[in-house]
């Protein structure tokens, strides 16, 4: 494309650094080199890890904090991939999309840290004698849990594509490629992001909770800020544990600054809506360095490489197609017969329930060699405690924070300065501050049960609470205006003005909150101190104990039941209600 | 004219969807359809007439079930060279500048970037989007937005160019500005395309601007007539050939539906009250019962001068003038409407008259809503489900015309209070009588 090289030279003939560059070039290349120490660690022999792994010198805590970063980053990398690869087939091809999103609805519903004891069998043997194998464990962790929700967006994405743009992009001949990177992409862009960062924020909980793992006898510590915690809490050193947090807060502040929020700055031009209305966020880092003479001269080429690729044609299938004789040609285009198509149809699904049903009995199988029929009595009785911890926990959570969190929506001003804290909150891993409590709990000898419980909710609580922000911030003021002429108050104001108004985030924020409290229960109903034990009777606990004794089958039966309850609640309970709200209380 | 070399050709063209209970609802029927050389077709008619279903056949966006389309004389199936579209919603990709999107078309095909920035250039300057290239749609306005879908289809050189209502989703004057200017280019020979193909509901614009109409009848779409403008450029709306090509046009629209014969293509007679619906609020049926019963109009106007009177296109008012005919009343013909004697009531009448009147010919007119009432009545508990009735429509018609007809009768019964839905439970239900 000789137009976008000669803006290339014209911009280089003009790149001499400005003022911005002085600040955005030690930017980039300090992160670079950092990039670079931190993926150079990984590649350690496992005998390193014999060695103590962590120290407690704060000194070391930036070095942790790196490792455990590049961890986040390299378990973003690998599910943006995964989103790409799984959403473009399951919404491209009806009869994958068939089999691939109910999968991904199952696999959202699996508790994360309930398996992390498979994967680091596996990926150690996968790379034996090399830290990599943990590593891998690590990051295979973090990405599952990030990876469901942005393939969900990419996925709508795709399938919601406008049908003008489409037939426009049809009628302009771009084959399938150009399509993807020229419309698709672009299009599901600002959702994806937005979905990487509840991702991310979501993330920090599993990096501190897969860097120390203990399977059966043997222990895998991975240095960065968990396993840092993970000896505090083994040396029983409160002042240590009071620097991982400082540290965690400083790597969520510094990531937020530099990656996230100049993305979604960025992603906001591919948003849809053709009004340039709406408040657009802003980033200084991106200002920056769309300010920056030599940085944008240096990226310029890059740019250009990445406009040529999506312009590539690249359709193979195509280009074979239109070198076959005609008489073929015509038959490779004419679509199949409906009853072909049908009795296909048959075929997969025949093959997909075989599948399903070989699956499933060796799933039994595999429970019922170590785990009898006692045994799922018992988890069905301890899947029903932690149920029961949840939904008290939302309860309370809602009861607390949906009218203070209206309150503060309602001032504008105090709503900007509690909203960044708000979500902020809800990224900082709650597990760092376990140790807190259970210094308490041993100190006041209080009763676990009860006590371990609102620790399920710690890190979640704060999805509320931002959410009936924003919900309570974007409520029409002239319903307000309304409200306030007719002297509505009291209880018929939160009945019939607000709390209608804000139901639909808040649902958002509380499914986010429940779902992250079964995750948490794995780590939050057996916590320790030095030697001491603290433990709920709940499933988390069992899959917890099952994990530390390396007991699969018990593991497995745990999880299955986890996924099982949290499916259900999901139909019975948070479907439903999204149903109730999308017809009666949207406010359109 | 009819001289001219043909560049694309429909022949026997038929449209049908298969629904998934297995029944066929046609689109198209039997659609005949010649461009030549030098000429501007419009495809005129109402909304769900196929119109738009036929635009996309030629631009190869959609496959017709049977029937011949031919491009030069051989058969097409895909987009082909030398067609393309301007879109009524403009279809720009928000994240590409005006330039980008007029590049895309040719970036698509891989045309050699010098050639393709100089093509852009001379489109952009054509369509008079000079000094806007580096601005993202967001931020220029309706018609800027159109001319850069103009700039768009034309950089392409298209041969046959096709505009999906391409003026409709613009205000009135800058529509017109757009119109004038396209027929300048065209005029004077400027653009690359040897014919355009147009769908329009506007009227005043099929005669503005072609030299050729199609009209079309709906369910299923077929052309109802075809109407050559021999008027020479430019043509002046006022004149007055021009007015009685509008009117002749009107009343061939308005001419009353012989009986509906293609539809039964299912095995099952079609049961009376088995009719599409539109779903015409009961606050524009009276206002045009009282606009007609108000001077100047003294009980009868003639559609194209209320249509201009009340900036309503044939999309907005004939289907309020169909639903007063279809409820007596008014009568519709030869391009006029008339009060009937209970029009003329229900406008003079108050609010309860006016009920009471409105549910009286819903009843006798409307054999849906009679239906309905009349199962009703048989229950005890005065509640009959949604379903069945959704269910017995979509044998006859698509989905989502089953839904818009159910959605009439049951603002039409509120109004008329002779029965209610209640959306939750989904229940059509009637208050006991009193």
């Amino acid at each position: 494309m000789v137009w976008t090289q000669t803006s290339v030279s014209v911009k280089a003939a003009t790149a001499t650094p400005n003022r911005w560059d002085l600040v955005a070039l030690p930017l980039v290349v300090g992160l670079l080199a950092l990039a670079a120490a931190g993926g150079h660690q990984m590649n350690a022999p496992l005998t390193s890890l014999d060695t103590p792994a962590v120290s407690l010198d704060p000194w070391n805590l930036p070095d942790y904090a790196l490792r455990s970063t590049m961890r986040m980053l390299a378990a973003m990398a690998a599910s943006l991939l995964f989103t790409f690869i799984y959403a473009t087939l399951a919404a491209k091809s009806r009869r994958a999309g068939m089999v691939l999103i109910p999968v991904l609805d199952v696999l959202q519903s699996v508790p994360v840290l309930g398996y992390i004891s498979f994967t680091v069998v596996f990926f150690l043997s996968l790379f034996p004698g090399s830290v990599l194998g943990a590593e891998c464990a690590a990051i295979f962790a973090i990405f599952t849990s990030q990876a469901w929700n942005m393939t969900f967006s990419l996925y709508q994405s795709l399938r919601s594509v406008p049908r003008d743009l489409d037939e426009a992009a049809t009628s302009f001949r771009f084959s399938g490629w150009q399509r993807f990177w020229r419309l698709e992409a672009p299009f599901a862009m600002p959702g994806l992001v937005w979905n990487m960062m509840i991702s991310m924020s979501g993330g920090w909980f599993f990096v501190v909770a897969s860097e120390a793992i203990t399977v059966g006898d043997r222990t895998v510590t991975l240095p960065g800020i968990g396993s840092y915690l993970a000896e505090a809490i083994a040396q029983k050193n409160l002042g240590a544990v009071g620097w991982a947090v400082l540290a965690m807060l400083a790597v969520i502040l510094l990531y937020d600054q530099f990656l996230f929020h100049p993305l979604v700055a960025w992603a906001d031009k591919f948003r849809f809506e053709q009004t340039g209305a709406q408040e657009a966020p802003e980033s200084w880092v991106l200002r920056l360095f769309q300010r920056t003479r030599f940085c944008r001269a240096m990226l310029a080429p890059v740019e250009s490489l990445l406009d040529r690729v999506a312009w590539l044609r690249l359709s193979p299938l195509s280009s074979l197609a239109a070198a076959l004789p005609p008489a073929l040609k015509r038959r490779v285009a004419a679509p199949l017969s409906p009853a072909f198509d049908r009795a296909l149809d048959r075929g997969w699904y025949a093959v997909v329930a075989a599948a399903a049903l070989a699956l499933g009995w060796t799933l039994v199988r595999f429970i019922a060699g170590g785990a009898g029929w006692g045994d799922v009595g018992t988890v069905l009785l301890l899947g029903a405690a932690t149920l029961l911890r949840v939904v008290v926990l939302v309860a309370i959570a809602s009861l607390l924070w949906v009218p203070l969190g209206v309150l503060i929506g309602l001032r504008p001003r105090l709503a900007e300065t509690v909203q960044p804290v708000a979500q902020f909150l809800a990224a900082f891993p709650a597990n760092l501050l376990f140790p807190v409590a259970v210094v308490t709990i041993l100190r006041f000898d209080l009763n676990p049960d009860v006590w371990l419980s609102p620790l399920m909710i710690l890190g979640t609580q704060w999805y509320i609470l931002f959410n009936v922000i924003a919900g309570t911030s974007t409520f029409p003021s002239d319903l307000k205006e309304t409200a306030s002429s007719f002297r509505i108050r009291g209880w018929q104001w939160w009945r019939d003005v607000m709390l209608p108004g804000v139901f639909p985030y808040y649902l958002t924020g509380a499914v986010t909150a429940a779902g992250g409290s079964w995750n948490a229960s794995i780590v939050a109903e057996a916590v320790r101190w030095g030697d001491a034990k603290v433990t709920a009777h709940g499933l988390g606990s069992y899959i917890a104990q099952a994990t530390a004794a390396g007991d699969y089958p018990r593991i497995v039966l745990g999880i299955a039941v986890m996924s099982l309850f949290v499916t259900l609640l999901n139909r019975l309970l948070w479907r439903p209600l999204y149903g109730y709200a999308e017809r009666r209380l949207r406010l359109a | 004219m009819t001289q001219n070399p043909t560049l694309f050709e429909l022949r026997g063209v038929r449209q049908a969807y298969r629904k998934p209970s297995g029944q066929q609802y046609v689109v198209l029927d039997g659609v005949d359809l010649t461009l030549r050389d030098g000429e501007i077709v419009g495809l005129l008619g109402r909304s769900g007439s196929g119109k738009s279903t036929l635009l996309r056949i030629v631009a190869g966006l959609a496959r017709p079930t049977s029937g011949e389309v031919l491009h030069h004389g051989a058969a097409v199936a895909g987009p082909t060279d030398g067609v393309a579209m301007v879109f009524q919603s403009f279809a720009l990709f928000p994240w590409l500048t005006v330039e980008e999107n007029v590049l895309a078309g040719l970036k698509a095909l891989r045309v050699p970037g010098k050639e393709a920035a100089a093509r852009a250039g001379e489109a952009i300057d054509l369509i008079g989007l000079s000094g806007f290239e580096n601005a993202y749609p967001k931020e220029l306005s309706g018609g800027m937005r159109q001319r850069v879908g103009f700039a768009r289809a034309l950089v392409v050189q298209p041969e046959i160019l096709l505009m999906d209502e391409p003026f409709s989703a613009l205000d009135v004057l800058t529509a017109e500005t757009l119109r004038t200017d396209l027929l300048d280019l065209w005029m004077e020979r400027k653009l690359p395309t040897r014919s355009i193909l147009m769908v329009t509901h506007n009227i005043e614009e099929a005669v503005l601007m072609c030299d050729r109409i199609l009209v079309f009848a709906s369910n299923p779409g077929r052309v109802a007539a075809e109407i050559r403008v021999d008027i020479p450029h430019p043509r002046n709306r006022l004149a007055q050939d021009f007015r009685d090509l509008v009117d002749d046009i009107y009343g061939r629209m308005t001419a009353r539906k012989p009986p509906a014969a293609a539809a039964a293509a299912t095995g099952r007679p079609r049961p009376v009250y088995a009719e599409a619906l539109q779903p015409v609020s009961t606050n524009r049926l009276s206002g045009l019962l009282e606009t007609l019963a108000a001077p100047p109009y003294h009980g009868k106007a003639d559609l194209p001068h209320l249509a201009a009177a009340l900036r309503h296109e044939i999309d907005d008012l004939f289907p309020i003038a169909e639903t007063l005919q279809m409820l007596g009343f008014a009568e519709v013909a030869e391009g006029d409407i008339r009060l009937t004697e209970p029009g003329r009531l229900f406008a003079e009448a108050g609010m309860d008259d006016r009920k009471a009147l409105f549910a009286e010919h819903l009843v006798n007119f409307v054999p849906l809503a009679a239906h309905i009432h009349a199962a009703l009545s048989e229950r005890t508990d005065h509640r009959v489900p949604y379903a069945p009735f959704a269910r017995e429509l979509e044998a006859f018609m698509s989905e989502d015309y089953a839904e818009a007809t159910l959605n009439a009768v049951t603002g039409w019964a509120r109004y008329a209070e002779l029965f209610t839905y209640d959306g939750e439970a989904g229940v059509f239900c009637k208050e006991e009588a009193e």
